[in-house]
């Protein structure tokens, strides 16, 4: 068995389960810790029939074995409030935060436009954006590696039940941090994102539009080539990610209307929204991992 | 019917839901117009921003002939005996857009989500009554559910610090005794000082029989639009509504004459087309669909030749909710595909 990067994941909520569900297929990760705040919570009972250690004292019961276990890399799927929190701590016990909550902290990574950009930087704390991010700004660059574009503006439409707590409670920051990546990641000289929440019973699979104004006439069959081109790129993680329609060209816009199912790995296939969210982390902990793996990347508290 | 005696708070919609009907393209002198009209006419709540709100200015939507800092700056100034509010979708606009708002002299945050999703509202609902401003939670496309289910949601904004909730029939879909039962149900359950609204579109023809029987059910805020200027076949008419609260001895403080002649002479001439009970709107009605979608449902026939009419529908059939606009371009073409056509 080759080596793998001991990692913990702070939250056992649906995304921090959903993540665990992944990371067990890794083969660069190794979850050892599940941390909540809640002994009763049935995600750290999950994690706990699944192998691994819990605790219910957050970062606080982390900390203290972190080191013993050799914790390298720590997924935080809490919320931008308590990553706050828990960032400081991490860098100064010298772990790599991956930071699933939209606090964006640390520099935005959304693998298949800046996922490389990442590498050899020695960074301690990276930020997945929001799930709106993650499955448009991947369009955006693909509009925007081809010409230049003015603006763009996402809708993000998901299901009722994929919305969890952190992000009803404080929805102003996902509006805020994807319409702040769209921009420094999509490349895009303004950015703008809107979330609507549908609670159609049976759930609507997540469905996201991108809207591009480019400076000048565009380039229809460059940037359908392109568009293209990325729609796969995400779906070497996301195989669920589906271009529905467009791109349709109108003046200087440019739309494309995508679906995003997700694996069902814990959470449901509608929730492709979350399901792109977790692929996104791991692998970005997994290039990280790779780097430290290789030698390439000592993380430290310096 | 009997209501005689009752006191009610009218809102005016004309230069926020009906910027839906001017594709947002209202001019800065049409608003401080019209606003100054209905101030004329005592009309003692105007809402005015972009049609779907504070930061409503997209593609999706539609951009705005101005900011909705540029019209507030405008028109609070001109309004002296009432009062502006303005209205905010989370997840369309921030808490941001609420502050400048307040800062322009806004007096009135209304914080609009859909009927199920009361819990995304809770940061800008604060923020609104923390601001010390007149704070309404407003509960959109309120016919898709139970009065006990929409009654959950409007507790959780009174929780937040609405100081006044509002049933919205976005769709004009509800009959008079849905409005009954909803309001009924709602006002037993909220403090007795919190204010209780309806908020009805004119597509089934319903909007002044909707309003009464919010008021006869215990509603004291009720939202109109002079000339009827807003999404689908327009709000309550305000101007009908007023000669009706005259007739059955309501207490609203509107002057009949001079709203009469501000629909006649400023509103009407305004309008990009007569807003009434067409064929579209009438579907919206029909199949419980979000009433701005009716212009883009339009545009989509025109584009790719697909019937609005059956876009609207399927849009109702999947359960759409507001400020889901983009689906209706992704359907027109799915349509269009499936009719053999080249898109």
């Amino acid at each position: 068995m080759t080596r793998k990067i001991n990692a913990a994941i702070i939250g056992p909520g649906n995304i921090g389960t959903d993540l665990l569900y992944k990371a067990r297929r890794s083969e660069t990760i190794n979850p050892v810790w599940m941390v909540g705040v809640d002994p009763a919570s049935p995600g750290l009972a999950r994690a706990r029939d699944m192998g691994l250690k819990t605790t219910a004292d957050g970062i606080d019961g982390l900390m203290a074995q972190a080191a013993a276990d050799d914790i390298r890399i720590v997924f935080d799927a809490t919320s931008a409030y308590v990553h706050r929190v828990h960032a400081p701590r991490l860098k100064e016990a010298g772990i790599v935060a991956i930071d699933l909550t939209p606090a964006a902290l640390g520099p935005y990574c959304v693998p298949p436009v800046n996922l490389r950009d990442h590498v050899g930087r020695g960074e301690m704390n990276v930020n997945m954006v929001t799930c709106g991010g993650q499955a448009t700004i991947p369009m955006v660059a693909a509009v925007s590696r081809v010409q230049s574009v003015a603006y763009a503006e996402i809708v993000a439409t998901v299901a009722s039940e994929s919305v969890g707590p952190g992000t009803r409670d404080n929805i102003d920051e996902f509006t805020r941090t994807t319409s702040g990546a769209v921009a420094a990641v999509g490349g895009a000289r303004e950015g703008k994102a809107i979330i609507i929440i549908n609670p159609a019973d049976p759930p609507m699979i997540m469905r996201d539009t991108i809207h591009c104004l480019t400076d000048d006439e565009p380039d229809q069959e460059a940037i359908t080539r392109s568009i293209h081109e990325m729609v796969r790129e995400v779906q070497r993680y996301v195989p669920g990610y589906t271009l529905k329609n467009g791109p349709v060209f109108d003046g200087r816009r440019v739309t494309v209307w995508m679906e995003v199912a997700g694996l069902g790995d814990f959470l449901p296939t509608y929730a492709g929204n979350l399901d792109i969210m977790t692929a996104a982390a791991l692998r970005t902990g997994e290039m990280i991992a790779e780097e430290i793996l290789a030698g390439t990347f000592t993380p430290s508290a310096s | 019917m009997d209501i005689r005696g009752r006191k009610v708070t009218l809102h005016d919609m004309s230069l926020r839901d009906g910027m839906h009907a001017k594709r947002h393209q209202i001019s800065i002198d049409e608003m401080v117009a019209v606003a100054t009209a209905l101030d004329n006419a005592g009309v003692p709540l105007i809402e005015v921003t972009h049609g779907d709100g504070l930061g409503g200015a997209s593609i999706n939507y539609g951009f705005p002939a101005h900011s909705d800092q540029e019209y507030l700056e405008a028109v609070v100034p001109v309004v002296k005996r009432g009062r502006i509010s303005a209205l905010t979708l989370p997840g369309i606009g921030t808490v941001d857009d609420l502050k400048m708002a307040v800062g322009c002299g806004v007096q009135c945050i209304r914080v609009a989500t859909h009927c199920t999703e009361a819990d995304v509202s809770r940061q800008h609902i604060g923020m609104a009554r923390d601001l010390g401003v007149d704070t309404v939670g407003f509960l959109m496309m309120a016919h898709m559910i139970e009065p006990e289910q929409l009654c959950k949601q409007a507790l959780l904004m009174e929780s937040y610090g609405a100081n006044c909730l509002y049933i919205t029939d976005s769709a004009g879909y509800m009959l008079p005794d849905d409005v009954t039962a909803r309001i009924r149900y709602v006002r037993e359950r909220l403090k007795p000082e919190t204010e209780l609204g309806f908020h009805g579109h004119h597509n089934l023809g319903m909007g002044i029989a909707n309003s009464l029987a919010a008021i006869d059910a215990g509603a004291n805020r009720i939202d109109g639009s002079v000339a009827g200027l807003g999404a689908g076949a327009g709000n309550t008419p305000l101007e009908v509504f007023v000669a009706v609260l005259d007739r059955m001895g309501v207490e609203h403080g509107v002057d009949l004459y001079t709203i009469m002649d501000c629909a006649e002479e400023l509103v009407v001439p305004m309008m990009d087309k007569l807003v009434r009970v067409d064929r579209e709107a009438l579907i919206l009605g029909y199949a419980g669909v979000y009433s701005s979608f009716l212009l883009f449902a339009q545009r989509a026939q025109a584009k790719y030749g697909i019937s609005a009419r059956d876009l609207l529908v399927e849009l109702g059939r999947r359960r759409t909710v507001g400020g889901q606009e983009d689906m209706i371009e992704d359907l027109a073409l799915d349509m269009a595909r499936a009719a053999g056509k080249a898109v």
